[in-house]
């Protein structure tokens, strides 16, 4: 087995609530994961037990309330919990990419533009970019006249799309995937199951929720079971913590107010 | 794969300020460095201290304590030394270097258009007076940028000479950016850029800073109340309230991880349509 | 000294001490030149746009032995220089031509005598507005400091807006011009065509004015530029046809009507070098 390149030791999420009294909500406890270069760990367990929670921690969307958070490259480790603010855009600009479930739109972007932005950001020349988003945008069968338009008006399946070549087209050794084939027909499904197995190939970590399972049976090395560690798992209090999220525009259209 | 760099050079430092115009008035305790290439979006509600803190940062106001640190010296660097860093305490240093700084190194964008442009003089004086003040004699040159910039910012060339009251508000805020954007400065100071513009003219503005900001490599201290905005153009984001920061971090996880009861409170009272 | 026609005054009207006062700020004013200097300006009977400013001056310059020219526009024989040329007659007692070669002290508004200078003359120039900055500055507080710290991009805005509108830079008078290479100044309402006499001049020049209580030099042989762009070089202005009178094809001419048929010719503003010129001729 190769050397992990992330690694999780007793992880800890603990949600304080000060609106209702400082109450302090613990949604995760003791979680151990180990992911190595070219596999894909998949996030098991029922629905609504809170399976994005470990992303957006590693994502750096939500700290870390105890445990490690650790990369390891070759010439030492990076401790995510302990990663100081204005590192972590750079780290998502060259280390981890993130497929979330639903597009942010940007109002005025076009979808062509959204899926360069990673290479853009970069520095990679402009038409290379283009090239290659053009490219991942047509594998994804996504309509060549759909390309100069925001995606802001697009169906559900066409923004998932859009998100997936964003997250794919910068090739990240590390990629967090939030049910990336939701939305998707089956031959959509196909082409995202190739883009998962050519990540592999380069070497690519992934940490993936799939539900839908003939997906998760082809792509997943490993299943990684969370029952054990998610304490609020699809009871009332999950409810609680949802609504406690629900502020966060991550997973839903940014508006602009 | 090795380690990758994420350290930046830093740029701004603010080490203990404190400015008080009266108690819970102004800003105090304030302590953070700015990073080459970084957003940093200071919020909070009117009355939190936000504008005299970047007043305070970007040179218009002396604070009572502390210190404003800017790292100069990069080749070009107004009185520096090409490939040293030499550390400026901006309210140490004699007032004609400051004012240079910020005429050459730095960008102010105010809120009102009106407070940042020339309304007396046509579209391509304003955006050319910057380079004019660093010494550039040529008309013709003067004349060609302003008509570059004033197509990268979205307004049409041919209007070069039309004057900014001629321009809707929109308008005039791009020419503000511009104007202030045409030296290529290192640092960026925008206080509610999209303040008082309609929803539809704001989101024209954030996409194209956003763009100006990456293909430029600026470093940006940004001033807003609006949440979605920070969200969409800040790296980092600082929570201010009655003068004090009360969290500060990573963008996504101040909003989406908010640790203080204020910053909760505000991150839960921004409608969701 | 001090043998005033009319006795009733001390000579040349004021008071030693505030003539003093005045040498003292022109001391200040040659030594930095182009630089603004404040000083007490005092009450002059007669009101303010008349040229109390350069009038203090003269007053302060002036000695029992010199000779005074006064000009307006070029002519000694409009009613602003013949009462100030009065003034000094009545209340200094001193000579008065209206020969530029043998005045030693010249007052003007809005004109340099076409004829040389020399180093043994003063011109002596009324300002109405001294500050060049004013027009996109209206602190004077502010453009106290610009003038301090050198910040000067401005005026070449002022310049810009002339291009953009007119094709070519249309201020043709008070036309700013940079003093040694440090202080931007505003020559006072000169015509352009003027500016170049600034440059290296023999003669001392003062600049005063009454109102703003302002008072600036440029000392002799001192470097006066134009401010101008690379590629919109400052050009004086130029006539088609010669002064009507005198033939002279180097003078600032003014367009003058002749009759009520809309005929005009042009003549030299400077009286006294059209007169000597046509002088010379008969």
């Amino acid at each position: 087995m190769t050397s992990p390149f992330l690694t999780a030791r007793r992880l800890d999420k603990t949600f304080v609530l000060h609106a209702q009294g400082g109450q302090a909500l613990p949604v995760m406890r003791g979680l151990d994961l180990s992911l190595s270069p070219g596999k894909c760990l998949v996030l098991a367990g029922r629905s609504g037990i809170g399976k994005s929670t470990l992303l957006k921690m590693v994502n750096g969307n939500y700290r870390v309330s105890g445990g490690q958070l650790t990369l390891h490259f070759e010439d030492g480790e990076l401790e995510l919990s302990a990663l100081p603010a204005h590192a972590w855009h750079l780290l998502r600009r060259d280390v981890i990419g993130y497929v979330s479930q639903f597009l942010r739109v940007v109002p005025r972007v076009s979808a062509r533009e959204v899926v360069m932005e990673p290479l853009l950001a970069r520095g990679c020349d402009v038409s290379e970019a283009r090239a290659r988003a053009e490219a991942l945008l047509a594998r994804l069968n996504l309509p060549e006249r759909l390309w100069e338009l925001a995606p802001g008006t697009f169906s559900g399946g066409e923004q998932q799309r859009v998100n997936i070549a964003r997250g794919f087209i910068a090739e990240h050794p590390l990629l967090l995937l939030d049910e990336p084939t939701a939305s998707l027909d089956a031959a959509n499904r196909e082409v995202v199951v190739q883009l998962i197995e050519e990540a592999k190939a380069r070497g690519t970590a992934m940490l993936g929720i799939f539900h839908d399972e003939e997906v998760r049976e082809r792509v997943a090395d490993r299943l990684l079971e969370l029952e054990g560690h998610m304490l609020l798992g699809g009871t009332d209090a999950d409810r609680t913590a949802s609504d406690h999220t629900s502020f966060r525009q991550t997973d839903s259209g940014e508006s602009l107010s | 794969m090795k380690r990758p760099q994420l350290e930046r050079p830093a740029l701004l430092e603010a080490r203990a300020i404190q400015r008080l115009y009266g108690p819970g008035k102004g800003c105090e305790e304030i302590d953070f460095t700015l990073h080459q290439g970084e957003v940093l979006g200071i919020v909070g509600e009117s009355g939190s201290g936000k504008s005299t803190l970047l007043r305070v940062l970007s040179g218009l106001e002396a604070p009572d304590r502390g210190q404003v640190v800017y790292h100069a010296g990069e080749a070009g660097s107004v009185g520096g030394s090409p490939g040293k860093d030499e550390a400026l305490d901006l309210y140490a240093i004699s007032e004609a270097r400051r004012r240079a700084l910020l005429r050459m190194e730095w960008g102010l964008v105010h809120q009102n258009p009106r407070d940042g442009l020339r309304l007396g003089v046509s579209a391509g004086a304003n955006v050319g007076e910057r380079l004019m003040a660093l010494g550039q004699r040529h008309y013709g040159e003067l004349r060609a940028a302003g008509q570059d910039w004033m197509g990268r910012v979205e307004l049409d060339p041919a209007r070069i000479d039309d004057a900014p009251q001629t321009f809707s508000g929109g308008m005039q805020q791009r020419l503000q950016i511009a104007r202030t954007l045409v030296t290529q400065p290192r640092l960026v100071f925008m206080d509610e850029p999209t303040g008082g513009l309609d929803v539809s003219v704001q989101a024209r503005l954030l996409d194209m800073l956003r763009t100006l900001t990456r293909e430029l490599g600026l470093s940006v201290i940004l001033v807003t109340h609006d949440l979605a905005v920070a969200r969409l153009l800040a790296h980092r984001l600082m929570v201010m309230r009655r003068g004090r920061v009360v969290e500060a971090g990573l963008t996504d996880q101040i909003l989406d991880d908010p640790q203080h009861p204020y910053t909760q409170l505000l991150v839960s009272s921004v409608l969701t349509p | 000294m001090n043998t005033a026609i009319d006795s009733g005054y001390n000579f040349a009207y004021l008071d030693e001490q505030t003539k003093r006062m005045i040498r003292r700020a022109l001391l200040k004013a040659v030594a930095i030149p182009g630089y603004q200097v404040p000083f007490g300006g005092r009450e002059m009977p007669m009101p303010y746009g008349w040229g109390t400013g350069g009038m203090q001056l003269t007053a302060s310059v002036l000695g029992a032995d010199d000779t005074l020219k006064v000009i307006d526009q070029g002519a000694d024989d409009t009613t602003n220089a013949v009462s100030i040329r009065a003034f000094f007659e009545r209340v200094a007692g001193v000579e008065t031509t209206t020969a530029t070669a043998q005045a030693s002290v010249i007052q003007t508004r809005h004109r340099i005598p076409e004829k040389t200078l020399r180093a043994d003359q003063i011109l002596i120039f009324q300002v109405p507005i001294p500050e060049p900055l004013r027009f996109i500055e209206p602190s004077e507080e502010e453009t106290r400091v610009m003038h301090a710290l050198e910040e000067y991009g401005v005026m070449h805005v002022k310049l810009y807006e002339d291009i953009a509108h007119h094709g070519h830079i249309a201020t043709t008078y008070a036309y700013p011009v940079k003093v040694d290479g440090r202080y931007v100044m505003d020559p006072s309402p000169i015509p352009k065509f003027d500016n170049p006499k600034l440059h290296m001049s023999e003669a001392l020049m003062l600049f005063g004015a009454g109102r703003e209580k302002r008072l600036y030099a440029i000392p002799p042989h001192t470097r006066v530029e134009s401010l101008d762009f690379e590629d919109h070089p400052f050009e004086i202005q130029a006539w088609d046809e010669p002064c009507a009178i005198c033939g002279a094809t180097d003078s600032y001419l003014d367009e003058v009507i002749i009759d009520d048929q809309g005929a005009r010719m042009f003549v030299c503003s400077d009286t006294d070098y059209c007169n000597s010129r046509s002088e010379e001729k008969a």
